[in-house]
């Protein structure tokens, strides 16, 4: 456990400076000064949704998708938001200018290795948003950074032009064959790591590929480290409702993963519900 | 303009201010010490502690609801030698005033967490959690009943000593809340925290199943702040003297007071911190302001207003 739980984490009023619809998703920036400075790729924000006078009680968890520490309008950070529900939704109707109630940075970020190694990044749907700041990173280092990137369709794939710059390779992959290799993301995976020659893992995206890229890492004997996704009701590990279970010595533990992650460790994670329920 | 004397009592023991955390929304303090100083508010209330490590129930654990929402936590915590090495040290440390929530899945499990508490210096109170409503069993509930009601208070005062005060947690699940109310306060308690979450249910109409791992959940959050109103105030105007801890959606001071004019002598914050981890802190010092705003210099004077002739 850490020293000081959220410790890097503040309450603030962030200024909407930009929202653009790239696909199905919102684009969007956000000015939050000194809070940028503190980000590492893998955290997340949560904010207050709905206004003043909404029903809607609970924060929302945003994974960051990129921070900048001194940009144009001082420190700012950039979410991809996809807008399915009525907190994301009304978060994307924010204009430029709106000030939104921003907690953050909050969670575990993505570990890097100390030594150079071939990193894959493996991205499902907007889960890909969290690691193109993750690969920047990685590249910097000296490592190879291989990114996969697959999903239902070819509109629902994030991946922006800057994103790129920082990735040896970009493989895509979607479901319905249009655009990259046809079929599910982790199909084609195991071919991939033969291919590049992967050394670690690193993936965000629903919890089924999660749970497939999770047992191809173990196949491989790889160090496999995972954005998790449950829904949160804080953010700030007071409500314990964002539990994952884990692997411990008594059969199983539960850990909430905005404290405890989002970032786990793969091979720690119990992806199979019947073996929980069967151990609660 | 006077200074407004804020502090509180329930049982032997003073607090300087109304507002506490809710048990089960403060976790164990340190997640909120970050965001304002623990100390600004009347008491930290724990999680519910049981005897041993428990795991909880499987996720999905939460659905947000109009104005409220539903957890289906199953009482997860690290059992009380861990909380008590732990949790409470930091607490003590910090000189937050600590009340430690209690839950056990017999009435003799209640007594062997009094008798563990019996010796911890630094807590100011223990709130018997009779009325959890994530358990596999309707009569597990012991709240629901005058009978278990009694047995597990009387266990817990057999066991506590000293003058540490008791509060029974009841639930407003049931038919007569002044009854169970009444059963307590025959059985020794020096006060009571009204009210714990309502049993509900929510229903995916997409994958039409129950919503929750659970298929039940607590109800909290706004939307049920006027059922603990009430419940205040039946139970405030049969037993007066008997000081209430109240709680149920209150997200602002203007919540706090309306709880207070109803009977309670302190007001918890529970939902209202998942939205705004400030959420207390800001409540004692809207509340402080509004009570100043209605004339009053007393705290002691506010409560129960409500029940006062015109």
């Amino acid at each position: 456990m850490s020293a000081k739980i959220n410790q890097f984490a503040t309450q603030m009023l962030a200024e909407v400076i930009s929202n653009k619809k790239v696909g199905p998703y919102h684009h969007m920036v956000f000015a939050v000064g000194e809070m940028a400075s503190h980000v590492k790729p893998g955290n997340f924000v949560a904010i207050s949704v709905g206004g003043e006078q909404s029903s809607l009680v609970l924060r929302r968890a945003f994974a960051i998708y990129r921070a900048l520490d001194k940009g144009p309008m001082g420190g700012s950070i950039e979410l991809v938001v996809a807008p399915h529900g009525q907190g994301s939704r009304w978060l994307c109707q924010r204009a430029v200018g709106d000030l939104v109630d921003f907690i953050g940075p909050l969670g575990t970020a993505f570990g890097i290795p100390t030594v150079n190694a071939n990193a894959m990044l493996i991205g499902g749907g907007y889960g890909s948003a969290p690691l193109f700041a993750l690969a920047e990173l990685l590249k910097n280092k000296g490592c190879r950074v291989d990114m996969v990137l697959g999903a239902s369709t070819a509109t629902k794939i994030y991946a922006p032009l800057e994103g790129k710059r920082s990735v040896s390779s970009l493989t895509l992959t979607t479901d319905d064959g249009s655009t990259g290799i046809h079929g599910q993301i982790s199909e084609a995976i195991p071919r991939l790591i033969r291919e590049f020659g992967t050394e670690v893992i690193y993936s965000c995206g629903p919890m089924g590929m999660l749970a497939a890229v999770a047992k191809i890492a173990e196949e491989f004997n790889l160090v496999h480290q995972c954005a998790v996704e449950e829904s949160m009701a804080c953010g700030i590990g007071v409500c314990m409702t964002c539990v994952i279970p884990v692997k411990n010595e008594d059969g199983i533990k539960m850990i909430r993963s905005c404290i405890d992650g989002p970032v786990m460790d793969g091979s720690q994670v119990i992806w199979d519900r019947k073996t929980v329920m069967d151990a609660l | 303009m006077s200074a407004l004397d804020f502090s509180t009592k329930i049982g032997s023991k003073r607090f300087s201010n109304p507002i506490f955390t809710a048990s089960g929304c403060a976790s164990s303090g340190q997640e909120l010490a970050q965001f304002f100083p623990l100390t600004e508010i009347g008491a930290v209330v724990t999680k519910s502690i049981m005897v041993k490590a428990r795991t909880g129930r499987a996720t999905p654990r939460m659905a947000e609801t109009p104005s409220g929402m539903l957890n289906s936590i199953g009482l997860q915590g690290p059992g009380i030698d861990t909380f008590l090495e732990r949790d409470i040290p930091w607490l003590v440390e910090q000189q937050v005033k600590v009340i430690v929530s209690i839950a056990g899945e017999s009435v003799d499990e209640y007594g062997v967490l009094a008798r563990r508490l019996r010796a911890v210096s630094g807590i100011s109170a223990v709130e018997v959690n009779i009325s959890c409503p994530n358990v596999e069993n309707r009569g597990q509930v012991f709240a629901c009943h005058p009978d278990t009601s009694i047995a597990v208070i009387e266990a817990v005062r057999r066991n506590i000593g000293g003058e540490l005060p008791i509060i029974a947690k009841l639930s407003p699940d049931v038919t007569d809340i002044v009854e169970i109310a009444r059963a307590v306060i025959n059985a020794g308690v020096d006060g009571l925290a009204l009210i714990n979450t309502l049993l509900g249910m929510v229903i995916d109409t997409n994958t039409m199943k129950p919503k929750l791992a659970g298929k039940t959940g607590g109800l909290s959050g706004p939307a049920i702040r006027p059922v603990a109103v009430r419940a205040i105030y039946q139970v405030h105007q049969a037993f007066p003297d008997t000081p209430i801890v109240g709680m149920g959606g209150v997200a602002s001071g203007r919540d706090a007071l309306e709880l207070i004019l109803a009977g309670a002598s302190a007001v918890s914050v529970g939902t209202a911190s998942f939205g705004n981890p400030k959420a207390a802190f800001d409540i004692k010092n809207q509340l402080a302001e509004l009570l100043t705003e209605k004339g009053f210099n007393d705290l002691r004077d506010a409560i129960g207003f409500a029940h006062r002739g015109i």
